[in-house]
């Protein structure tokens, strides 16, 4: 085991020396999440707001009932303020303002509701009625919601018109109006609610810096894998080779080497996003789980390559196309699970998809829920590890 | 008698249809220069590298100092210097810490491995240099560290596999004088090498080795002797009766030929420096004045030319 710590010592002192393992490890996955998360950041921090005027030619009861109960109770907390105003046109001036980004505050409104007159009239009466709404160039969204709860109310004003010849169906009599209020009074039987999930969605920051950490995991752990073949090339080997020492013991130099920088890498990356991006990673107990089983597999994985490859040259042609190619299919750079499909189920091939599934599962709170994760990438680590190592002894002659 | 450090008995390494090394066996005692002088591809580097325990073989035996030698007895490679023919050493570490990593490997530790990395520093002229990374070195000074590892660990058998192979002059010279010195302490050494004044300089004894087989062993004495070669002595002369002066050598039996000409006398003897001296009286007495003697000894490289029929650098 000596002899192992002695190569892997000489390992590190040369990648620090050369800094390829410090740019590859570090610098690059820190510089990408950086550039990610500043690219995605505005979506995490989107909150939805809308600015609406009404303007009420009807003044009937219908008409009151979406002014004050329907549009009044969404003022509550700011999200969405409604002004009423007298006239279409006072609410087309506000609606027609051209809103450019960047610009100074301009009064301004996304949407405008038109009532017109008879609506409540008509509303009792069952005869066909309309509600205007105008939306504004600005904000897409707060007017798409401003259609929506039109086309709300029109669903409740629709539930209460078949509550009313419901009734007089079976021979009551009363106010018309009456009946549709109280029809429209009625609480829904069903209601949907937002349940806490164990497993939720990374959010943008975390899922580029987990996602890139993961990613070049595999670029950095080939510098200690391919040791081997360096050794080859630099005629280093056939000195070690004979000198007193089982050949486990340098392959398990070189691996510790791998684990090393790998460890360090992700250590600083967690780390870094985490105070320089807000990056949320989860518990800190599953999230060091899920990195010694990922740096395990990577291990496992890029110790076939370095197994097989005949140079150095050619290793690192092999690790970065498996690096690439996992990565992306591990869904490392887009949600693929999110994708749907075979894709979604054949990213379970990859060891980045354990990883970033680990990471998801933790975001629940429980440790526990990383060990599916940790598992899975602890199998590929032995699977790979086991097929690299005897590929290793079998290359290690002069 | 005491038993070699090496000794090596029908070698045998095949790749594929090739017979790499057939039958190659010597033994190297204690203190001894033995040298594999042949061509490229003549089955030196196989040799070594099964002695070495690096390649396993296909037949015969190795053992140093009485331990068998094996791709995996780490009590015999521990005994073993090994000085590769490509230059072995790490170009982003300094010449220090190249010897410190490597005599760790040997289990070398703390004062015991400072001091001997300083001893082998003065050893190979890199004391000045110590702490400098030896990719800043020139060939000659990565070729003296690539043999300081070699030696660190003070090895009873240390194996050079043409270690000046391409080396400057100069550098050329002080690996030469520092393979004298190791031996002269006590160590065996296997030289191989294709140059021919090497193996004349350096080795006690020489095995020839040609297309995997050693061809002849010997002293190269013994060599030039086992090809017949002869040493050829010259005499310039001023004055007398050459003829007789042939005669009474023709008597000696240390000399083969004789014959005059043109005031020269030319004879081929066995062991001419022996000789020397009484021929030397005989011509004087047969009243031959001798204005110079040219001496001219039969080399390797003719032994070599006679026993394979091509040179050495073919």
């Amino acid at each position: 085991m000596n002899a192992a710590w002695t190569i892997a010592v000489k390992d590190l002192k040369q990648r620090v020396r050369d800094r390829s393992a410090l740019i590859v490890g570090i610098v690059a996955p820190l510089a990408l999440a950086a550039i990610f998360s500043f690219v995605f950041n505005p979506i995490d921090d989107f909150e939805f707001s809308a600015q609406y005027v009404v303007v009420d030619q009807d003044g009937g009861p219908a008409a009151r009932l979406f002014v004050d109960q329907v549009l009044g109770g969404m003022t509550g907390d700011g999200t969405i303020e409604v002004e009423e105003l007298a006239t279409v046109e006072e609410a087309r001036t506000l609606v027609d303002v051209e809103v450019k980004p960047f610009a100074e505050e301009v009064e301004s409104a996304d949407a405008a509701f038109i009532i017109p007159p008879g609506f409540s009239a008509g509303v009792a009466s069952s005869d066909p009625v309309s509600m205007e709404v105008m939306a504004g160039r600005g904000d897409q969204t707060a007017a798409g919601v401003a259609v929506a709860i039109a086309e709300q109310f029109a669903s409740q004003l629709q539930t209460a018109r078949v509550s009313t010849a419901t009734a007089e169906f079976y021979g009551l009599t009363g106010d018309r109006a009456e009946i549709g209020l109280r029809a429209l009074a009625v609480p829904n039987l069903a209601a949907v609610t937002d349940a806490e999930a164990t497993s939720k969605i990374l959010t943008g920051t975390t899922f580029y810096a987990a996602g890139l950490a993961i990613f070049f995991l595999f670029f950095t752990v080939q510098f200690g894998v391919n040791g081997l073949l360096e050794e080859r090339h630099a005629g280093t080997l056939p000195r070690l080779l004979a000198a007193p020492l089982p050949k486990l013991a340098i392959i398990v130099g070189k691996g510790i080497t791998a684990a090393v920088l790998g460890l360090v890498s992700m250590a600083v990356l967690v780390i870094a996003t985490t105070l320089m991006f807000g990056a949320e990673w989860g518990n800190p107990l599953g999230v060091a789980l899920l990195i010694l089983a990922g740096i395990f597999a990577a291990i496992g994985i890029m110790g076939i390559v370095g197994a097989f490859a005949k140079t150095a040259e050619q290793a690192a042609v092999f690790s970065s196309i498996i690096a690439v190619v996992l990565g992306f299919l591990g869904g490392t750079f887009f949600p693929v699970g999110q994708a749907g499909g075979i894709l979604a189920k054949l990213r379970f091939i990859t060891p980045h998809a354990w990883f970033m599934q680990g990471l998801g599962d933790l975001q629940g709170g429980n440790v526990a829920d990383v060990v599916p994760a940790v598992l899975a990438l602890v199998l590929f680590g032995v699977v790979c590890g086991t097929l690299a190592a005897l590929g290793v002894r079998r290359g290690m002659t002069v | 008698m005491a038993q070699p450090t090496l000794d090596c008995r029908g070698l045998r390494k095949v790749f594929g249809d090739l017979v790499a090394v057939d039958d190659v066996g010597f033994h190297i005692d204690a203190g001894e220069t033995y040298g594999l002088l042949g061509p490229n591809g003549a089955g030196k580097t196989t040799s070594i590298s099964m002695i070495s325990g690096l390649l396993k073989r296909d037949g015969g035996s190795i053992t140093v100092d009485g331990e068998e030698m094996t791709t995996i007895n780490l009590a015999a490679k521990a005994l073993i210097g090994l000085v590769p023919q490509d230059i072995a050493v790490y170009p982003d570490l300094t010449a220090r810490e190249n010897l410190v990593f490597f005599g760790k490997l040997y289990g070398m530790s703390g004062k015991a491995l400072q001091s001997r990395v300083d001893e082998v520093l003065e050893i190979i002229g890199l004391a000045d240099r110590a702490g400098d990374r030896s990719d800043d070195f020139s060939g000659g000074m990565k070729r003296r560290l690539n043999i300081g590892i070699g030696l660190l660990h003070k090895p009873n058998l240390l194996i050079l596999d043409e270690p000046t192979v391409g080396v400057d002059p100069q550098s050329r010279n002080a690996i030469l004088e520092s393979v004298e010195q190791l031996s002269s302490a006590g160590m065996a050494v296997l030289y191989t090498t294709h140059y021919m004044e090497e193996a004349e300089r350096l080795c006690d004894r020489v095995g020839i080795i040609d297309h995997g087989v050693i061809k002849a062993e010997g002293t190269r004495r013994e060599l030039v002797q086992m090809v017949g070669e002869h040493d050829r002595i010259r005499l310039e002369t001023t004055s007398g009766g050459l003829q007789s002066a042939v005669a009474a050598l023709s008597e000696l039996p240390s000399v083969v030929e004789a014959g005059a000409g043109d005031g020269l006398i030319e004879l081929l003897v066995t062991e001419a420096g022996e000789h020397l001296t009484k021929i030397l009286s005989i011509v004087t007495e047969a009243g031959v004045a001798v204005a110079g003697v040219d001496i001219d000894e039969p080399n390797l490289e003719s032994v070599f030319l006679h026993l394979t029929g091509r040179a050495l650098r073919d």
